[in-house]
């Protein structure tokens, strides 16, 4: 017998065949009935929102590879699209079109390469994005809409001014003001399952990051109130961004914890922020920050919450 | 629910078929090349001369050493050379090469023991050792070195590895099978051994008739244990699966006897059952032949000295494989050629065809954790072979990149292709350097 040429290599000789890729295009699906909703919701108007934000960040993507000199193949890891679509998501639904584009190479540029591309950057991309269009164009990016882009307040807003916040259901279903891929939380909830069940992401960060919302909004009395567990946690949980970013943006994998603890810490932390934000905070959503923070204490997060080793007490 | 330990994979078994198949027996090849290394632990010097007509079963090479085990002749016929030869290691390894003269002639020596009942502890592992009984689960720790370990407490309990949870892998399946009676026999060999008061066999429970086998054979005995466990890989790992059969985990730095555990492979006991009752010496064993550029995969029994090579012609090659690997796909090591010995601790030789491999270019982390939770010893793979890359050999150190057991599904999971085991690997070497 003759055998030639024999490739030696560390074992393990065997790979699951998962790639990133494939869990990219996962959270797109799992993230596209909400998107669909928002079309159906808001109008066709916002079909070119998502495709500009998407489309942009792909465009970015390649530019910038392409001035690293990197190889172009890594634009279809699906990446950029990926924070193309969440940037688009996170702006109401008459958001003029060049600030979206704006948005989108902001994510990339500033939220990603200036740190060295995919698996490198502190922050959530897509967040860092929508933190720059927020201090940039705030009225743009505070303009909500309801149906047929009527201006109209998000629920937040609505109870921060004492009016009469839509009921539980509609808040569920997404019939009510905010940002794109807000609204719908039942449609969120149902990507989000998918992609536990998916194994892409892990429960604990949402887990942890609607329970301590719930529970604060719940215990404490909000600026100008008094009297202790009277808040209204099943507004706070199905209004704002809370369920996007929960499942979809506290879980990016390159800037939440690696440790199992970590996950839950991530969650608990996002939470108190959000909570804070809401109940005595200048703003009436508090997501974006709260996720953008506990990115930055990722690290740290990482190194305290190690954990047991096998064998250890 | 089967018993189990946390973390872990579900890798693709590819068993089918391969378990129901017989052990064959693989004639001698006309040559043998008998490694004077076949364990961990200090090399054999030969005993030997070139030229000096040998016996089946004539003791060739000893040491006095500690942690060393002689090695046998497993044919009997002429001594050609003395020489270095590849080894499944990697080295090149100082190997006794005999022409068979196909009389398989015992030698005298090799003449059945007492029964166990009439031997003492001391005398079953002097036994163990002079029959050159090594771990043959792939480890391959000389076994009578395990039964008297340096201080530690008493030994309560011997537990048999037949979790066989690499796949492919079904030599140690067959041998529950077709061998119950002389694994439970081995298994009270090494338990009077240890002065052990219990026996406990783990197999995972894709081998229903394997559980079935040895229970029947256990039933005779009230101190011996059979456990189905659940089908994850590396339910095998020694560590693994102490803790999911006892619900015991060893400590960090430490050995099983420090628990006072003795973990053997079912392949052992079986080993030294045939050693005590027909006084053949560790001379043969059965591997497993597969993947995808083998033609006729199966379970052979092959004499200790037998090329790869030989053994692959044997079953039949079709096309060139990708990847020769000795053991297991998820720890056993790639081969740079063909002319490696099957040697005591051989579970298996697969041929490997480059789609069957997953092989694929690596990227960057992108941090999914999925290594973190797949591992089995709690430890971060990710940030170890970050610290690898980046050279901070202490900090690798600090979070216990020694523990590692290089066991895989890090590796084996990561949708980035980061080779985690070598880099891991690196990160102890470095470590190792520095001490």
């Amino acid at each position: 017998m003759d055998i030639k040429k024999l490739t030696v290599s560390s074992s393990p000789h065997l790979h699951s065949g998962d790639t990133v890729r494939q869990a990219m295009l996962l959270v797109l699906v799992a993230l596209a009935p909400a998107a669909l909703f928002a079309v159906y919701h808001f109008g066709w108007y916002v079909l070119a929102i998502l495709l500009t934000g998407t489309i942009s960040a792909v465009l970015a993507e390649t530019a910038l590879l392409r001035l690293m000199k990197k190889p172009l193949t890594i634009v279809l890891d699906g990446s950029a699209a990926l924070t193309g679509l969440l940037l688009a998501l996170n702006v109401p639904a008459g958001a003029p079109l060049w600030m979206v584009a704006i948005g989108a190479f902001m994510a990339i540029a500033i939220g990603k390469h200036v740190f060295g591309g995919l698996g490198y950057n502190p922050f959530n991309p897509a967040l860092v994005g929508r933190a720059i269009l927020v201090s940039s164009w705030p009225a743009h990016m505070t303009a909500w809409v309801g149906p047929g882009l009527i201006s109209s307040a998000t629920p937040l807003a609505m109870q921060r001014a004492g009016e009469a916040v839509p009921p539980y259901l509609d808040l569920f279903l997404g019939l009510k003001a905010g940002s794109l891929g807000e609204v719908s939380v039942f449609l969120l909830l149902l990507g989000g399952i998918f992609l536990i069940c998916k194994k892409v992401i892990d429960w604990k960060i949402p887990g942890a990051y609607l329970a301590t919302v719930a529970l604060m909004t719940w215990v404490l009395p909000a600026r100008g109130q008094v009297g202790f567990f009277a808040g209204d946690p099943l507004m706070h949980v199905l209004s704002g961004g809370l369920v996007l970013g929960a499942f979809f943006m506290a879980t990016d994998w390159v800037t939440s914890p690696v440790t199992k603890l970590g996950r839950i810490v991530m969650g608990l932390g996002a939470g108190i922020i959000t909570a804070v934000i809401r109940l005595y905070g200048g703003l009436p959503e508090g997501v974006t920050f709260a996720i953008l923070i506990m990115n930055g204490l990722t690290p740290l997060i990482d190194r305290y919450t190690m954990g047991r080793r096998f064998g250890a007490r | 629910m089967a018993k189990t330990f946390i973390g872990g994979i579900h890798p693709p078994y590819r068993k089918e078929g391969l378990s129901a198949l017989p052990i064959e027996r693989m004639p001698a090849p006309k040559v043998v090349a008998i490694p004077v290394q076949q364990h961990v632990g200090k090399a054999c010097l030969p005993l030997v001369k070139v030229g000096e007509r040998v016996l089946m079963g004539q003791k060739i090479g000893d040491v006095d050493a500690s942690i060393a085990a002689p090695v046998h002749s497993s044919v009997s016929g002429t001594v050609l050379s003395i020489e270095p030869r590849p080894h499944a290691n990697g080295k090149m390894v100082n190997s006794i090469v005999i022409l068979n003269d196909f009389l398989d002639e015992w030698h005298p020596s090799a003449l059945p023991k007492p029964h166990l009942d009439k031997l003492s502890p001391e005398e079953i592992v002097a036994l163990i050792r002079e029959m050159g009984i090594v771990g043959m689960g792939g480890g391959g720790f000389p076994t009578h070195a395990k039964l008297k370990p340096f201080p530690s407490p008493p030994i309560d309990t011997v537990l048999l590895n037949g979790a066989e949870c690499e796949p492919y892998l079904t030599n140690d399946h067959r041998l529950m099978v077709e061998a119950p009676e002389k694994i439970i026999y081995g298994l009270r060999c090494l338990m009077k051994a240890a002065g052990a008061g219990r026996g406990h066999i783990g197999v995972e429970e894709n081998k229903p008739d394997a559980v079935l086998a040895l229970k029947k054979v256990a039933a005779l005995y009230s101190d011996i244990t059979i456990t189905s466990l659940a089908v994850k890989y590396p339910q095998g790992a020694e560590l693994q699966l102490i803790r999911a059969c006892l619900g015991k985990e060893v400590p960090p730095g430490k050995f099983p006897p420090h628990i006072g555990v003795v973990v053997n492979n079912v392949h052992t006991a079986e080993a030294i059952a045939q050693a005590f009752t027909t006084g053949m010496p560790s001379i043969e064993r059965v591997i497993t032949v597969a993947g995808g550029a083998v033609e006729r995969p199966g379970n052979v029994l092959v004499r200790v000295g037998t090329t790869f090579a030989q053994v692959l012609e044997a079953r039949g090659l079709k096309g060139e494989p990708y990847k020769l690997v000795s053991g297991g796909p998820m720890m056993g090591l790639a081969m740079y050629t063909g002319e490696v010995a099957v040697c005591k601790c051989t579970s298996g030789i697969l041929a490997l065809t480059y789609e069957e491999t997953g092989a694929r270019e690596a990227g960057p982390c992108v941090r999914c954790a999925k290594c973190v939770d797949s591992c089995p010893m709690f430890l971060q793979p990710t940030t170890i072979a970050h610290y690898a890359m980046k050279g901070r050999v202490d900090d690798a150190e600090n979070i216990g990149a020694l523990e590692c057991r290089e066991c895989g599904p890090c590796a084996y999971v990561c949708p980035a292709g980061i080779p985690l085991v070598q880099w891991i690997r690196l990160a102890k070497s470095d470590i190792y350097a520095r001490q």
